[in-house]
């Protein structure tokens, strides 16, 4: 057992800690919005460091990136179309987010989505004029990634059963779908390549401005999500369920069915977002028609805070970053998976913003010499 | 029995990795901390083994031997692994992030932090992907260990793996004992299953998560590395993790927070990857190759329906601590 | 004599508040020193700076003479304080024995048989009956306190702090721990003694050092004062600590339960064979030691509860009776039945901290109108006028309800549920936490919907209060009804007594065993 010793803290080491940390009130709009926009700048000095050290000029290479992001109609057309999937998905997930629901299976719900689609395009076009053709592709969709978000939202609020883990896995299974679809039952006739045909043309969404119409209607979207989730019920709904789903029980709502509900229109959209891809911008289903998207577009809702509207500013950024990478690939000879490290990078940095924003140190003898 | 024993390999083989990255994770998760990353850090290891090895051998123009390989290979991806927990336990232990967020945000730096580098260097080398000699790969092959290796059956079952392989079951005792048995063992649990309480007890909450999580990380790294030594033989395959990392999070809770039910679940798991070269059940090798996954789903359903107080995650997983919080 | 620890001017600010101001006190070996002061007062943050969790921001802290700087609870140990928790610090999942050397330096490996015997040992000398080996998720909640206790000892603490150790204890627990602690004075140990239980203070002191709003207010003998100067220091003037009972008027039976049974998750009864009537027009209180049921039986009338047998009837004047039992609070309504709830996690079940009060408002009302819009515009206007109604303190209806203050809290969360005029208004532990003041704004609250007639059911941990404010008291032990008495003629020994036996089970024994011995 210790013994009492005074001995061990004395007078000539009585010390004030270096630093100590304390909530902060409220901060101002304004100041965070500047201490994100400071975050986002280090993180872009960490990728120039990077960049440097692979014996490049930084600056010459992020100019690059603008350059063929923004540079001429093409660039900006593919810029828009990088977006289009990214904002969509970022709208799903951010659904299921602010219902604390970690859907990170929206790569899956976009490929059960495609999936569908792809089915009426190969089997249906010569039956159906193209307008019902494509409300078809886009419900069947909708349905197959709504029914897919809702398998992991039963067991959820029946048994608790960890979401992250299943929804990721749920990737997989639909990954192997395709790989399937691909290899046989679906193989573009008298060939050994695992492919499927391109679609006919009624199968291809129709374009405006150059870009497939997806960018119309995920902009319509947007505003529909920004709608549900600030002024109606259900919206409100999750909302609870998402703070605390002792509160929402109490309050009378249907926990279960909430998250059910949620779920089903989470990788609803998402599954939506599939039947984009593969008729907007593929016109034929493979292994890399969600390409990551489900995955970067939790990046998207989450610095955008779950807002839908500054979810579009957020996914046309990182559509500019992952078009950039692509150029730098060929002037450069830097590989396009610098775009995931970047995207990491800005990543740590806003979640380290956050903590500055919500807290402030106090250091020792800030306090000392006032008094 | 020839089949069975060849299956039994090959199941072994196959779950190593995912016994590293199980047990890395099991580390991280006594402290409370939940690491998503362990897709990431396995990423990070895998690539940074094999470069390691890779950059020593281009840089010194020599063929290190295998021994040294592993030890170089060890080094490099427990460091990378390592240094993904670290950026991890900055922003959740130190920085308040929230858990979910910041391992996903792990995951995402890791794939292409291994992407890229395994790309980049690939196309550093003069054959256009990256790759490390033979002699350094020998270190990565089977042993053949005197007398015990020859015993029948029992020989080939038990004592005919690589280095690795030994490693990780090493570690899952070695972790076991540590937990039950040690004074810091104890107090990482208490650690994670309620810091409050440990805090009070003068125990520095915040070291322990950090040690916990980077030396988890690093576990989970040399789980990254295997797969990129042994798995894919010494070569960069692009996206070659894909997925253990995830599962590994998965068997933690199969395990039930244990190291030695991680030898099962990990063994199982192996199995359930490589069954489709034994284990001939006539349907397409593309949905035989979803199993392990969808077995994983079951097993999340069949542990969330039946609880038990005893195989319960530490209490205050997930959650981050703050003292001065009122 | 030279005290065991003084301070000087200890002062702690949080954000813009002051927790503790120039706060200077003493306490000597052999005494038991009783800190009092009400909720918020700043004694825990005190106790805390003692303790090295918190540090403060200036002022010094004396052990044995000689200036000391606690930057940790190890350098609190070192220096022989050890601290009893109002919320224990405990391991759930660990034995006892594993809790008590959590933390020590004692090599590498863990000894499990000698320190296992170690404990036993301290167990036997001060008579604790405790029993080492004894995982804590199996313990009663005084059980627990013991091993605190037994922990600050094995670790050789000479000053003892306990933060509210009475709360959870029944006064028959009390009574044995009042015991041990005068048994350790004897023994030369320092104890200070947190509490805002004035007869706890005269009954255990030597001494008392007061405290308010964060401030010293003084040190006096506690055989030199009364209950009445104590209070008028405590709260800084002089009140009448009586709690009003207006007479039942209109005492018509409002619900009437009927062999009520519940079962936790794991199948263990939670409520058993529950029967009684709740009147209209009174405030019926339920006692019983923390985990009795309480919680159970509140969510099982409020639909929240799966019963597993047994009738909850609502007597409506014009309908008749109306069974409620197993419906869901959704069903409950649109019966017609008004029922309002005041839980007792108020932040985690009554209301969303990171919400607003026009969303916590909304929160009862957002499915009133129809269309699939919400109407947040009438929530704003009922939040504006509870602030102004109870003169809730906020920053505004658009600011987190997190940000208020626990008195201010349970305004927003008891006003949102007055003014959807319940017929049956349950409230569980509506003052815990709150200083005077707000504590006797919420009994004059209730007081008034009693007057209005409404079936009050109010489940509290003070028995003084319950015994003022309450007409009948039903006490709960192990989630059985064992007995309900009239307030004004019952005693507090008696309930203390009920609240750990059930009169006319088998043996008579201790339903919840307190000790193993």
């Amino acid at each position: 057992m210790s013994q009492t010793s005074t001995s061990t803290v004395t007078r000539a080491e009585h010390k004030v800690p270096l630093m100590r940390i304390a909530r902060r009130n409220t901060m101002p709009h304004l100041q965070a919005w500047l201490i994100r926009g400071g975050g986002l700048l280090c993180a872009l000095l960490m990728g120039a460091l990077l960049i440097a050290s692979l014996g490049h000029n930084p600056i010459a290479v992020y100019a690059d990136m603008i350059n063929s992001a923004f540079g001429g109609r093409i660039g900006f057309n593919e810029t828009v179309r990088i977006a289009v999937p990214l904002l969509g998905a970022a709208l799903a997930v951010g659904l299921a987010f602010k219902m604390k629901f970690w859907n990170i299976g929206a790569e899956g719900q976009i490929l059960v989505g495609a999936i569908a689609a792809t089915y009426f395009a190969l089997f249906q076009f010569d039956n159906l004029p193209r307008p019902v053709l494509l409300i078809t592709m886009g419900l069947a969709a909708a349905v197959a990634g709504g029914i897919w978000g809702l398998i992991p939202a039963f067991f959820r609020a029946k048994w608790g059963t960890n979401e992250t883990l299943f929804t990721l896995m749920l990737n997989y299974v639909a990954f192997g779908i395709i790989l399937y679809l691909q290899s046989d039952p679906w193989r573009r006739p008298g060939t050994d390549f695992p492919i499927i045909d391109m679609f006919d043309l009624s199968a291809r969404l129709p374009r405006l401005f150059g870009i497939h119409i997806g960018w119309v209607l995920v902009l319509v979207l947007t505003v529909l999500v920004h709608l549900y989730l600030a002024r109606s019920k259900q919206g409100f709904q999750l909302s609870v369920v998402g703070q605390s789903e002792n509160t929402a029980r109490y309050a009378g709502m249907n926990v279960g069915r909430v998250i059910m509900r949620t779920m089903l229109l989470s990788g609803a959209i998402a599954g939506f977002v599939g039947f984009m891809q593969v008729s907007g911008a593929d016109f034929t289903l493979n292994e890399t028609t969600a390409g990551g998207v489900g995955f970067t577009a939790i990046t998207v809702a989450w610095l955008s805070h779950l807002n839908p509207v500054i979810m579009i500013l957020v996914a046309f950024f990182i559509a500019i970053l992952e078009r950039g990478s692509i150029r730098i690939q060929t002037t450069f000879m830097i590989p396009a998976t610098i775009a995931t490290v970047l995207i990491g990078i800005i990543l740590f940095f806003m979640l380290a913003c956050e903590f500055f924003i919500n807290y402030r140190l106090i250091f020792r003898g800030k306090k000392g010499a006032e008094s | 029995m020839d089949i069975f024993i060849n299956f039994f390999n090959a199941a072994v083989l196959a779950g190593t990795p995912l016994l590293f990255g199980t047990l890395g994770e099991i580390l991280t998760e006594k402290s409370g901390n939940l690491n998503l990353g362990v897709e990431g850090m396995m990423f990070m290891g895998a690539v940074s083994g094999l470069a390691a090895v890779f950059l020593l051998e281009v840089g010194l123009g020599i063929e290190i031997a295998g021994a040294l390989a592993v030890l170089i290979a060890i080094a490099g991806a427990f460091i990378a692994g390592a240094l993904g927990a670290f950026i991890y336990s900055v922003l959740v232990v130190s920085l308040r992030t929230q858990q979910n967020v910041t391992g996903l945000a792990l995951t995402i730096f890791g794939i292409g932090f291994g992407n890229f580098f395994g790309e980049y260097f690939g196309r550093t080398s003069p054959i256009g992907f990256m790759t490390v000699s033979l002699s350094a790969r020998q270190g990565f092959s089977n042993l053949s260990i005197p007398v015990l290796s020859d015993i029948p059956i029992l020989g080939p079952l038990l004592f005919s793996y690589n280095i690795l392989v030994y490693l990780a079951v090493v570690i899952a005792v070695a972790m076991a004992f540590f937990l039950s048995r040690t004074r810091w063992g104890l107090n990482l649990r208490a650690v994670g299953e309620n810091p409050a309480t440990a805090d009070a007890a003068s125990i520095n909450v915040t070291r322990y998560k950090y040690l916990a999580t980077c030396i988890g990380g690093g576990i989970c790294g040399i789980g990254g590395m295997y797969i990129s030594m042994v798995t894919t033989s010494g070569v960069w395959v692009h996206n070659s993790v894909q997925g253990f990392g995830w599962i590994a999070v998965a068997l933690v809770i199969f395990a039930t927070w244990s190291p030695k039910r991680a030898l099962v679940g990990s063994l199982v798991f192996g199995g359930l990857t490589v069954m489709r070269f034994y284990v001939p059940l006539g349907i397409p090798m593309q949905i035989y190759d979803t199993f392990p996954f969808l077995a994983t789903i079951l097993v999340l359903i069949v542990t969330s329906i039946r609880q038990i107080k005893e195989h319960s995650p530490p209490a205050q997983l997930g959650i981050n601590y703050f003292r001065e919080e009122r | 004599m030279q005290p065991a620890i003084q301070t000087h001017n200890l002062t702690k600010t949080f954000d813009q508040v002051v927790a503790n101001d120039r706060v200077s006190f003493d306490v000597r070996r052999g005494e038991i020193l009783a800190l009092l002061g009400e909720n918020g007062s700043g004694k825990t943050t005190l106790m805390n700076m003692l303790f090295g969790i918190y540090f403060p921001d200036s002022g010094e802290i004396e052990v044995g003479g000689k200036e000391v700087s606690i930057l940790s609870p190890k350098d609190a140990y070192d220096l022989g304080i050890g601290m009893v928790h109002q919320h224990f610090k405990l391991v759930d999942i660990l034995t006892a024995a594993d809790n008590i050397v959590l933390g020590l330096d004692t090599g590498a490996l863990l000894n499990r048989k000698a320190y296992t015997q170690e404990i036993r040992e301290i167990s036997e000398r001060y008579g604790f009956g405790l029993d080492p080996e004894k995982k804590i998720y199996n313990m009663s909640v005084s059980e627990k306190q013991t091993v605190e206790i037994v922990k600050v000892l094995y670790r050789g603490a000479e000053i003892l702090i306990l933060d509210e150790p009475t709360a959870v204890l029944t006064p028959q627990e009390t009574e044995r721990l009042f015991v041990t602690l005068r048994n350790m004075r004897e023994d030369g140990k320092a104890i200070v003694i947190i509490t805002h239980k004035l007869h706890e203070v005269l009954a255990v002191s030597d001494r008392v050092h007061i405290l308010r709003k964060g401030k010293s207010i003084a040190t006096v003998n506690t055989a030199e004062t009364n209950q009445q100067e104590l209070t008028e220091m405590m709260v800084g003037r002089s009140i009448s600590l009586k709690i009003d009972r207006p007479v039942c008027e209109k005492c018509c039976d409002k619900l009437d339960i009927k062999g009520l049974n519940c079962l936790t998750p794991d199948g263990v009864k939670a409520l058993q064979n529950v029967s009684f009537t709740l009147k209209a027009g009174e405030i019926l209180g339920v006692a019983g030691i923390a985990g009795s049921g309480q919680k159970e039986l509140c969510e099982a009338l409020a639909g929240l509860y799966p019963v597993a047998s047994g009738s909850v009837m609502f007597c409506d004047e014009d309908e008749g009776k109306i069974e409620l039992a197993g419906k869901t609070p959704k069903e409950i309504a649109r019966l017609g039945v008004s029922m309002a709830f005041v839980p007792e996690d108020r932040l985690g079940m009554g209301l969303v901290a990171n919400m607003d009060m026009t969303d916590n408002v909304m929160l009862r009302y957002y499915d009133k109108g129809k269309g699939p819009f919400v109407d947040r515009k009438s929530s704003r206007t009922l939040a504006e006028s509870l602030i102004e109604q109870l003169a809730i303190v906020t920053p505004g209806v658009s600011k987190p309800v997190r940000r208020m203050s626990g008195g201010n809290v349970q305004k927003v969360l008891l006003g949102r549920e007055i003014a959807s005029a319940p017929e049956v208004l349950i409230v569980a532990y509506p003052v815990r936490g709150l200083d005077i003041n707000s504590s006797y704004t919420i009994y004059d609250l209730l007081n008034q919907q009693k007057q209005k007639g409404v079936a009050v059911l109010f489940i509290g941990e003070d028995l003084d209060v319950l015994l003022e404010l309450a007409d009948r008291i039903l006490v709960l032990c192990g989630g059985q009804i064992s007995g309900i008495v009239d307030a004004a003629a019952t005693t507090k020994e008696e309930v203390g007594l009920l609240m750990t036996h059930v009169p006319g089970s088998d043996t008579d024994k201790p339903v919840e065993e307190v000790s193993s011995s």
